[in-house]
């Protein structure tokens, strides 16, 4: 196994924008990336250029010395050996559970009884000894998304590719799939590039995270130095809960910001030598303090373990914050900004 | 590792040439070969001659008239017949509706026959009643209104079908929408469906019109003994006495058949414009009207237009075939299977034609199975503009008359072929041809449908786990287009078996088909055979509507032509 190199990718279908634009980024041998953007943005398309069911128009993807593709050469699918986990699944009706398990076997002539033997491994990976004989008709949802899972498991594949796999599952399922995967990527040791749009499943799942939108490639990075230091205005907005504060800030001051700078700039009492910029403050930041800044509550909501609240500053500019006690819609409070971060 | 160019496409390399080269030999070099025959001769002026015939002119008049009539017969039977089945809660609406469909599926050559056997001084069936008129007095149906009435019989399923569409489509919640807005069931009636239903209807006369245009197993058997000539049994006569001005002749009267044919197509586009009523949110659950007392009248009057154009023209037929004799009475003693015996054991004629009809069927039944595979394939994978146009091109010898693309092969075939210098015409092979063109269009539909209601990540998964085009076409797409596959074999082989149109100018000695046959054995006078040839070919036409009915919820949706 190798890195898997994306360099300078580009997609255009028709004439319109390109789908994906100079997209470059490497996936280390093992490492399992999740792919995470707004619907639309190009994600679906890396992913689909990556097992070979689309052609780049520019730019080229390798696999460690291996060229994979670019936009005059081209290996097919069916010789990449990669897997994929697709968001319908993808089983063959006609095919029982073992059968659909065992086709990539089949297919590369293993010999019958090793097939057999390396199915029921997969199938007890994922808890599915049982339903070996069944149709994929006569199972549940999460149950077919492990079939599926399982059938990727079988041939030991270089990188296994998954297309939003947890987007037709609910809620309760969604939290056990998400182990399966772990579970999963912790003994296939496989390279995983994960599709998504949820970015809770992203931080959770990922040992790195690439965000894209409008076909670009905006941050790549493992998943807390994310949350910490987002890079711009797209990423701060999507990944995590906070809010974004527009400020004044000096020139020279560093992107992580303490509550003596940020007071100061919400003061608006810095004039010389300043900028205007956009600071992500995250909820768990916002403190109540009748020290601080005062704010008037706008909502309030119970979300079980805290309230979550919604307080807008004298200025105008809204923030959010958490809150233990109970705390009314209208109510004034003073609030302390522990830390931000210059995005 | 090697890798390939442009192979990210799912396509084998050969596809494209492999399709091209089909659709041009089936499709574009007999229109072409027909067009360009017409275009010649007109330049010539050798069309002068013809276009000064008034029997041309005649034909093209009754040819017009049979079908204006035959298409208003169609839209008040099928029409009804769609509104009561459709919208009310008449009783045993899935019988009716099949044994209305049959019409559809029996060659009209049969149809003619069977009428035949029905009315008229010699009618075995009225005899036996005692209510035939007296012997001399004329066949009521060979004429113009008798051409016309059974053109309405025939094309009147497909009004059914296209109205169907509309009718199925309209949502429950618009009805009971305009029940709240305080409507009637009668304003619901006149106000929503019927006008929501006004596009279907347009478009089954439109294809009533055209059917009837093109038409020529009715005609033949009614028009020809009374000298009444429309435009295609004009082109058989012409080329049954055949001249030297015989191809300019009939490339012309094709053009002109073609273009009767088009012009009914543009009276229903200009009647439709702005008629296109997308009905948005659920729909397929139509919604059912009470008929309240009116329900056993309406039931009643349902199955007694069943009987009449279907159950008596057929017992009419069954006497026709167990009388000794045409004319003779039929009672219990006089009747004789000897028609049966002679048909299928004795007569070379009527067995040759069953062999031949029977391996041109499966002939063009399982060449079409693997043409519409690899042809459909093609344009539900395609990405680029070539699939829409290629298409298109597989429908148009379908949406043509049959004896519009007869006369194309003949054109197209008389000549030997170049390079290999030998002859097919008048060898079966010319009928074979014909029939894969004609019938293209009907053994692709339910396999494109398949295709398209084919999640394609079933395609790429199999592609992922290793499996080449050969290896994934046999282990995952072929065996889940299988069923609408199934269907496509039968109802090509349904169609081709009793097919006159084409094989009626291409046959020749020993190449004669069942239809032909048919045809042939009443024309020669011998009533019985042809009638007991047709009683044979219903009951194949029932039991293999009968195995499709069947598989029906297998297939995928307008996989077969009757159910919509």
């Amino acid at each position: 196994m190798a890195p898997l190199i994306l360099n300078s990718l580009e997609k255009r279908f028709g004439s319109g924008a390109p789908a994906v634009r100079d997209l470059s980024l490497t996936v280390q041998e093992g490492r399992f990336l999740a792919l995470l953007g707004p619907s639309g943005c190009g994600k679906t398309t890396v992913l689909r250029m990556i097992a070979g069911f689309e052609q780049p128009s520019d730019g080229s993807i390798l696999l460690g010395e291996r060229l994979l593709a670019d936009a005059a050469t081209m290996l097919p699918p069916e010789r990449r050996n990669m897997a994929m986990v697709f968001q319908s699944y993808a089983l063959w009706p006609h095919m029982t559970v073992a059968e659909n398990v065992g086709y990539p076997l089949k297919v590369r002539k293993v010999a019958k009884e090793k097939a057999r033997q390396k199915v029921r491994e997969a199938l007890s990976a994922v808890r599915l000894d049982a339903y070996a004989d069944r149709r994929p008709a006569a199972l549940s949802g999460g149950q077919r998304q492990r079939v599926a899972l399982a059938r990727c498991l079988v041939t030991e594949p270089d990188v296994v590719l998954l297309d939003e796999p947890l987007a037709n599952l609910d809620r309760h399922l969604r939290q056990e799939m998400e182990e399966t995967f772990r579970e999963f990527h912790a003994r296939s040791g496989a390279t995983m590039i994960y599709v998504t749009h949820d970015q809770s499943e992203a931080m959770a799942l990922a040992t790195d995270v690439a965000v894209m939108s409008e076909g670009r490639l905006l941050q790549m990075a493992p998943p807390e130095e994310i949350y910490a230091r987002p890079e711009g205005l797209v990423i701060g907005g999507l990944v995590g809960q906070g809010s974004i504060l527009s400020l004044a800030l000096p020139r020279t001051s560093s992107r992580s910001l303490d509550w003596p700078s940020l007071r100061v700039a919400l003061d608006g009492s810095v004039a010389e030598g300043t900028e205007p910029a956009h600071v992500l403050v995250r909820p768990q930041d916002v403190l109540l303090d009748d020290a601080g800044l005062t704010g008037r509550v706008t909502s309030s909501f119970f979300e079980g373990e805290r309230y979550a609240l919604r307080i807008q500053l004298a200025d105008g500019q809204s923030l959010r914050a958490f809150s233990r006690q109970p705390v009314r819609q209208g109510d004034a409070v003073g609030v302390v900004l522990q830390a931000g971060w210059r995005l | 590792m090697p890798s390939y160019k442009m192979s990210g496409s799912s396509q084998p390399r050969w596809l494209f040439p492999f399709v091209a080269t089909v659709i041009f030999i089936l499709s574009v070099l007999p229109l072409a070969r027909l067009a360009a025959t017409g275009f010649t001769s007109a330049l010539r002026g050798d069309a002068g001659q013809l276009l000064a015939d008034p029997a041309l002119w005649d034909a093209a008049l009754n040819t017009l008239t049979t079908s204006f009539l035959g298409m208003n017969a169609a839209v008040i039977l099928g029409g009804s017949f769609a509104i009561l089945l459709t919208l009310f809660d008449v009783r045993g609406r899935a019988a009716l509706g099949f044994l209305f469909m049959l019409p559809m599926m029996i060659p009209p050559q049969v149809t003619a026959l069977s009428w035949i056997g029905l009315t008229g001084p010699s009618s075995t069936l009225l005899k036996a009643i005692g209510m035939a008129p007296p012997l001399g007095s004329p066949q009521p149906l060979y004429s113009i209104g008798g051409i016309a009435l059974l053109f309405g019989v025939q094309h009147a399923p497909l009004v059914y079908l296209a109205m169907r569409v509309g009718l199925l489509a309209l949502p429950r919640e618009g009805v009971e929408a305009a029940r709240l807005a305080g409507a009637s069931w009668w304003r619901v009636l006149l106000d929503i469906v019927l006008p929501l239903a006004m596009p279907g209807l347009v478009a089954g006369a439109a294809i009533a019109f055209v059917s009837g245009v093109g038409n020529f197993g009715i005609p033949a058997i009614l028009g020809i003994p009374a000298s009444i000539y429309t435009l295609p049994t004009l082109i058989y006569s012409k080329f049954a006495s055949f001249g030297p001005a015989t191809f300019s002749d009939i490339s012309i009267i094709s053009a002109l058949i073609t273009l009767l044919a088009v012009g009914g197509l543009s009276v229903e586009a200009r009647v439709l414009r702005g008629r296109e009523f997308r009905t948005i949110g659920p729909s397929g659950q139509a919604a059912l009207f009470r008929l309240g007392p009116l329900r056993l009248p309406a039931e009643l009057l349902l199955w007694f237009v069943t009987f009449v154009i279907l159950a008596l023209p057929f017992l009419a037929l069954l006497a026709g075939s167990l009388a000794p004799a045409y004319g003779v009475p039929l009672t219990a003693e006089t009747a004789t299977l000897h028609a049966y015996e002679e048909v299928l054991f004795r007569q070379s004629v009527t067995r040759t034609a069953f062999a031949n009809s029977i391996s041109l069927a499966l002939a063009s039944a399982f060449g079409l199975l693997l043409i519409s595979v690899l042809l459909g394939y093609y344009i539900v994978q395609s990405r680029s503009r070539m699939a829409g146009f290629i298409a298109a091109l597989a429908e148009i010898p379908y949406a043509l008359p049959g004896i519009v693309l007869a006369v194309s092969f003949i054109l197209l075939l008389a000549a030997p072929l170049p390079v290999l210098g030998v002859s097919i015409y008048g060898t079966i092979w010319i009928i074979l041809i014909a029939y894969l063109s004609s019938f293209l269009a009907v053994s692709l539909k339910p396999v494109v449908s398949a295709y398209r209601q084919l999640d394609p990540s079933l395609e790429e998964a199999a592609r992922l786990s290793g499996a080449g085009f050969y290896r994934r076409m046999r282990d995952v797409t072929v065996p889940l287009i299988a069923p609408a596959a199934g269907s496509s074999v039968i109802l090509v082989f349904l169609i081709a078996c009793n097919e006159l149109t084409v094989s009626a100018l291409l046959w020749s000695a020993g190449t004669q088909t069942l239809g032909v046959a048919i045809y042939n054995l009443d024309d020669s006078g011998s009533f019985d055979l042809a009638a007991a040839l047709s009683v044979l070919v219903v009951v194949m036409v029932v039991i293999l509507m009968l195995s499709l009915e069947l598989m029906a919820r297998r297939l995928p949706v307008g996989a077969l032509p009757w159910r919509r």
